[in-house]
């Protein structure tokens, strides 16, 4: 090989082969095999029993749970993480300040560790009944139910609320906000027409990596609701832990994919309307 | 683009050779090596070291945290194991699909300390005691606060009868919770029948809004904190549990329970049975036998290591569980496939309830 010919390398792409490698080996291969799961019987034989097996009953309240927690958690967070987003920008705490830190802290620490934390405080005797106690409140039996879920996930997803936002808002021109003030626009029209269509990018990235991955999560379930209660990915943990079937299991993987790839196609073909948003 | 291509093909190479070097191949250039797939935390890491600097066999030590992934990593066959360690139903599972070797057990130096009633009890589920070896022990029962208890408490009917509504603990364990409800219903543990099975779902989904929770690992915390009073627990967690907290007792019920026996077995794979044998003879002598023992705390098979433990120990229920707890107790086997399909659904909808 020539030197010339050397330099004509792109040195980009040449980096990217051990990423290439990665993708092929842990994303396209194992889709594959789940498909290959997905679309067969425990015999080897082509069946669609696996996919339609969703509409079981077991599985579909399970399906709808799942839905129920991931638009609450969402919601929740938006909720949550909107006002502190502008609280932030309005007190001037930039990216580099100790708020973003604080907040991006918990997320160095293993989630699974942090949600028996949760569960220990939420537990019958736990941190959160001994305070409601000193404060002469009767306990509250919240462990093991969809409430507690609903506080783990609502915690471990919200910083992927609150960081797509905040770097929508902050990357709004300040010039923009002043000249709707000097024609006259109030604080909520402010809000109304100006802050809020420009973060609407930011948002939708937000809803994307909240409601995804709380919709498919099985550890938060199975630690904070106490085994009593099943969304869909502890149906799909079953089959391929103790179950063996593994056909099912994928079946259901795949079901729950093509719905994943559905609500996201429709976020991404909102966005793509608006300014690219910074973190998606 | 040639040179991406080499690229590409020396990562290649790198990691298909990395994935060889680690499947501890039994023989290369004349050392002896084996390797090895146990529970975590299920044997004493200074015993692996010890064997190693007796015979000069190097162990390759991997872990798995339940039967099932056990058997899902040894079926991957990324690494080829040569000796398992697992509970009896998954060994006959293995046996069934000829993964496992026939041992000559007579040969082995230090039968004679596992006592006879434990390859009395592995008969069960391997008949003739051809391929497995006795390693740890115990027994399905009861953990409960004797303070917080308005009566004895020596049977199932303390989990149904209401009493204990909301703080009770059970196994989130498809085939531990059955077990359960089937003893209970004096059915056995390995019923395939249908209406039995069906009989036990029904009492489980009765019993669900008196469950607390369905835990496996934090069951005898829950119960150590106060946060229940009774929780379905193995009997070494019950040993445990006592030593964090003195009030806190364990009963296997009168109307039996599961007995379970951890055992090693030599895989197919296996090309050097000297190496592998000399491993299950060394886990049997006493010293080896008593230095887990006091890893694990489980009860022990080695009638060699029980005489020469303390007293206090020896009468400890969970630790040495007396013949009459065990006397309506069984072993776990391997169901047939319909019957574990049922099984299965049972669980699915009992847990969706």
């Amino acid at each position: 090989m020539s030197e010339c010919r050397l330099k004509k390398i792109n040195r980009r792409s040449f980096l990217a082969s051990p990423y290439a490698l990665w993708i092929v080996g842990f994303t396209i291969l194992p889709l594959i095999i789940i498909f290959k799961y997905a679309l067969t019987d425990g015999a080897g034989a082509f069946t669609w029993d696996n996919l339609l097996s969703i509409f079981s009953d077991v599985h579909i309240k399970a399906f709808w749970f799942s839905i129920e927690i991931a638009a609450g958690c969402t919601i929740i967070c938006i909720l949550l993480a909107y006002p502190m987003v502008l609280a932030m920008k309005n007190l001037g705490l930039g990216r580099k300040g100790l708020s973003m830190f604080v907040i991006i802290l918990p997320m160095w620490m293993n989630f699974i560790l942090r949600i028996l934390a949760w569960q220990m405080i939420l537990s019958n005797n736990g941190i959160l009944n001994f305070l409601l106690g000193k404060l002469g409140m009767g306990p509250v039996a919240i462990a093991n139910t969809p409430a507690a879920i609903m506080v783990g996930v609502v915690y471990d997803y919200l910083p992927y609320m609150i960081l797509p936002i905040f770097n929508a808002i902050m990357d709004i021109d300040e010039d923009l906000i002043e000249a709707a003030r000097d024609l006259g626009a109030g604080g909520f029209t402010v809000f109304r027409r100006v802050i809020f269509p420009l973060s609407v990018p930011g948002l939708l990235s937000g809803i994307v990596m909240v409601f995804v991955p709380s919709m498919t999560s099985f550890v938060v379930s199975d630690i904070l609701g106490g085994g009593k209660l099943q969304l869909i990915g502890n149906v799909i943990e079953q089959e391929f832990t103790v179950g063996y079937n593994w056909n099912v299991g994928s079946g259901l993987s795949v079901t729950l994919m093509i719905f994943v790839l559905i609500s996201m196609m429709f976020t991404v073909k909102q966005k793509s309307e608006g300014k690219e948003s910074v973190i998606w | 683009m040639r040179g991406m291509k080499l690229v590409s093909a020396a990562l290649i190479a790198a990691v298909g050779f990395g994935m060889v070097a680690g499947t501890g191949c039994t023989a290369n250039n004349g050392k002896r090596e084996l390797t090895v797939i146990n529970y975590g935390e299920y044997m004493d890491p200074d015993m692996i070291e010890k064997f190693t600097q007796e015979t000069g066999i190097k162990i390759n030590y991997e872990e798995a945290l339940t039967p099932e992934e056990l058997y899902t990593k040894y079926k991957s066959g990324a690494i080829e194991y040569d000796l398992v360690c697992s509970d009896g139903y998954m060994l006959q599972k293995m046996m069934g699909e000829g993964e496992l070797q026939e041992i000559d057990i007579n040969a082995m130096e230090n039968k004679g300390n596992i006592g006879q009633k434990y390859w009395d009890i592995t008969s069960a589920f391997d008949p003739g005691n051809k391929y497995v070896v006795p390693y740890f022990w115990g027994t399905l029962g009861i953990l409960y606060d004797t303070t917080r208890v308005n009566g004895p408490v020596d049977s199932w009917d303390v989990l149904f009868n209401g009493d204990y509504k909301g703080e009770i603990i059970m196994q989130n364990s498809m085939r531990d919770t059955f077990m359960v409800a089937l003893k209970y219903l004096g059915y056995s543990i390995n019923t395939t029948n249908p209406d039995e099975l069906r009989a036990a779902y029904d009492l489980l989904v009765a019993q669900k809004p008196d469950v607390q929770s369905y835990l496996v690992d934090e069951a005898r915390d829950e119960v150590v904190a106060g946060n229940a009073i009774m929780a379905v627990v193995y009997s070494g967690e019950a040993y445990l549990g006592h030593e964090y907290n003195e009030d806190l007792a364990y009963v296997v019920p009168k109307e039996g329970s599961n007995i379970w026996v951890d055992s090693w077995a030599v895989t197919k794979n296996c090309k050097d049975m000297d190496a592998a044998m000399s491993f299950l003879d060394f886990l049997c002598r006493e010293d080896v036998g008593m230095a887990n023992f006091e890893y694990i705390y489980y009860s022990t098979p080695n009638d060699a290591v029980v005489a020469a433990m303390d007293e206090e120990l020896r009468e400890d229920e969970a630790i040495v569980p007396s013949d009459e707890s065990t006397a309506n107790c069984e072993v776990f086997v391997q169901t047939d496939d319909e019957t574990t399909r049922l099984i299965n659904d049972l669980w699915k909808d009992l847990k969706s309830k």
